[in-house]
């Protein structure tokens, strides 16, 4: 491996991020899959930053699902986008953020294709004014979540309580980076890095002391790929290409996995317990699995936030191992107990991959 | 007094040409930016298809060129056009006088960086057709001479027939020359297994497609029609290598210990290095524009400018010698009606 051929590439891929005034929009489904990933995220850049995003409850779905389904028409999609933007423009933002890997390459193309066929933005312009009486101005800036984690990266570090590093031995923690597959493959440019070697979460990692691995099927998808997963009778596609990742990382014995998709930190996380029932293996030598990350997940980690507090113990692989590894203290006796101290109830235990 | 005649480029076709008008009287001035003579070819090893080494055709070229007036480590600088002849400025400060300058350019590489997927600059163990031939030269790569060598692939078609590249064109002799490079490498490693990924190959030239034939039946390269996806690196610095095998109908993933791109070649982006008023436009495909592609291609559409090889388009060696001659023969007849 060159580092210095990556980096070469990386100062050919970077964005000119705008610093604050963004208005944020949710994903369809990471709040039932990690759901204080975007809690954490307003968290971070509201509180711990200082910054100004804005979001409001009337957004909705951006059909991108739907449109990588072929289950909807491309001007339909276009016809939600451009409510979403019309909200945008209603709050006074022209900086828009999104939470979704998918969303963020569903706007990205909708915007490049009303750039290449100017007569089709005007009439999606006609739809939305027939369907809810709305305008939008396009946005100056369309950014995904984890590009402004990745801008602030160094002040997080700076106000970070624990690195990506093992106490007991000193060493960078080894982790896997995966990027969502609609963040850059479509449009290089658009992503931080290029759809090649996406820096985007490798500045993260390199920034709070880890080590990046990069393996051979890095750029794999995780598994989630809609028509895989979503078309019942695929989901063998689905697992199949998770276990290929995982038998391809596993030499290289990662510590951790951080993703930047909704979809992929939960199949990288589920499928594992599935891989675990169907082959009899896990993929760490001490029985518990690789745990899987959000980058506001980790973001939240090293900045110090109780690991009860951010969703943790939603994973189906145990995170403890890891935060032991890093020295992060937390309270086993909490982990199934709500932020309300209710009882989340704990779960059935797996048979093959060890739990705490 | 011998009329001079400035020659860009001092290649195979500068060479080539210098030589002949030479012999035709004329006074050579053969300008070449670099330190030494033979272009792209002074680093290559041996020539498809009876396997000539490079180095004799560039000697006997340079031989063929002694009673030139050559300037190497030199640049033209601008051309400009004065009532009866050009101004020819170079860098090394001197002016000269002439009717009648040929272009002999030539081509440069397509820059592997740029296809990332392929990871040059990126992974260890994936080089280009051109740092290849460099070690067939006995010039010392740790890519090559630390590998345990037992299989090694070629990636057809880098940087050429690719849109996404910005060149659409063919590269026209990169197939029989990953052809040439594959029995070379199994010549010296006779046990290593070689694969050639491809679109089409064109063997169009004479005793090509015996070549080609000969690399699987008495080598045992292995052809695979389909283009390489994407390149990454395993655990061991190997790297490994997906493709789809259209033939077969199905994806294959090999793992290997050398993968050579086979970079396409490319237009140079500058003739002369400031602009003068003498202008050398490019044709739709990046190289030179001549005046007509079919019956006037050592042409320009400026009078007493001329082109031979690779500057207006791919050649073969062979072609650019012939195109060189017939540039010499075209110079030589431009002269005569100007009498």
């Amino acid at each position: 491996m060159i580092y210095q051929g990556k980096q070469k590439i990386w100062s050919e891929y970077q964005k000119e991020i705008p610093d604050d005034h963004w208005f944020y929009v949710r994903s369809c489904i990471r709040q039932n899959f990690f759901p204080a990933s975007e809690k954490m995220f307003l968290e971070i850049c509201r509180n711990v930053l200082g910054k100004d995003f804005y979001e409001t409850e009337h957004h909705t779905t951006c059909g991108g699902i739907a449109y990588h389904c072929d289950t909807i028409p491309q001007e339909t999609v276009m016809t939600i986008v451009a409510r979403q933007f019309a909200l945008m423009t209603e709050a006074g933002y022209s900086n828009y953020v999104a939470s979704c890997i998918t969303s963020f390459g569903n706007y990205i193309e909708i915007l490049e294709t009303w750039k290449e066929f100017p007569e089709l933005e005007t009439r999606i312009r006609e739809l939305l004014w027939k369907a809810c009486r709305r305008e939008f101005r396009k946005p100056d800036y369309v950014a995904h979540a984890s590009d402004l984690i990745y801008k602030y990266r160094n002040e997080i570090a700076a106000r970070a309580k624990y690195r990506l590093v093992n106490r007991h031995t000193g060493e960078p923690l080894r982790v896997v980076e995966h990027i969502g597959c609609h963040y850059s493959k479509m449009f290089p440019s658009k992503g931080v890095g290029g759809a090649e070697y996406p820096y985007v979460l490798c500045g993260m990692i390199e920034s709070w002391g880890g080590n990046v691995i990069d393996y051979p099927e890095r750029r794999h998808c995780c598994g989630y790929g809609f028509r895989q997963y979503h078309v019942k009778a695929n989901r063998g596609y689905s697992i199949s290409n998770t276990h290929k990742k995982f038998e391809s990382m596993e030499p290289y014995q990662p510590d951790m996995i951080i993703t930047n998709c909704p979809g992929c930190p939960y199949f990288l996380d589920r499928w594992q317990y599935a891989i675990s029932e169907m082959e009899g293996k896990t993929y760490s030598k001490d029985g518990y699995g690789i745990p899987v990350f959000t980058y506001e997940e980790v973001a939240s980690l090293v900045l110090g936030y109780d690991p009860w507090d951010i969703g943790l113990q939603l994973h189906q692989v145990a995170v403890e191992p890891l935060l032991d590894k890093i020295g992060i203290e937390y309270d086993p006796a909490r982990k199934y107990e709500g932020i309300d101290r209710k009882s989340l109830s704990r779960p059935e235990l797996p048979g093959i991959l060890k739990c705490c | 007094m011998r009329e001079n005649v400035v020659i860009i480029g001092g290649g195979i076709a500068g060479l080539e040409a210098a030589g002949q008008l030479a012999g035709l009287g004329y006074n050579p001035i053969l300008v070449e930016k670099e330190d030494h003579l033979g272009g792209h070819l002074a680093d290559w090893h041996c020539l498809f298809p009876d396997l000539i080494p490079a180095k004799d055709v560039v000697s006997t070229l340079v031989a063929g060129a002694a009673s030139a007036n050559i300037f190497t480590n030199t640049e033209v600088l601008h051309i400009n056009r004065l009532q009866d002849c050009y101004n020819v400025m170079l860098s090394n400060g001197v002016s000269v006088m002439t009717k009648a300058v040929l272009c002999a350019t030539g081509f440069r590489l397509f820059d592997a960086h740029k296809k990332e997927e392929y990871g040059y600059g990126v992974y260890d163990q994936v080089i280009t057709n051109s740092d290849l031939e460099k070690w067939f030269n006995g010039i010392p790569d740790p890519r090559i001479d630390n590998s345990m060598m037992s299989s090694a692939g070629f990636v057809h078609c880098v940087g050429s027939r690719d849109e996404k590249a910005g060149n659409p064109q063919c590269s026209k002799v990169c197939c029989i020359t990953a052809v040439k490079q594959a029995i070379e490498l199994k010549k010296k490693f006779p046990e290593m297994m070689v694969w050639c990924f491809y679109m089409d190959l064109r063997m169009f030239g004479k005793k090509y497609e015996d070549f080609y034939i000969s690399a699987q039946r008495d080598y045992g390269v292995r052809f695979i029609r389909g283009r390489v996806s994407e390149v990454s690196e395993n655990i061991d610095g190997r790297v490994v290598v997906k493709a789809e095998d259209t033939l077969a109908g199905r994806p294959v993933r090999i793992t290997l210990d050398l993968l050579v791109l086979m970079s396409g070649m490319v237009c140079n982006p500058k003739t002369v290095r400031d602009s003068g008023t003498v202008q050398f436009p490019a044709d739709s495909d990046g190289f030179l524009k001549c005046r007509n592609s079919v019956t006037d291609f050592n042409l320009s559409a400026q009078d007493g400018i001329f082109f031979a090889g690779s500057c207006t388009g791919p050649k073969t060696v062979p072609e650019t010698i012939a195109e060189a001659r017939s540039a010499v023969l075209s110079i030589h007849n431009w002269f005569k009606g100007k009498q």
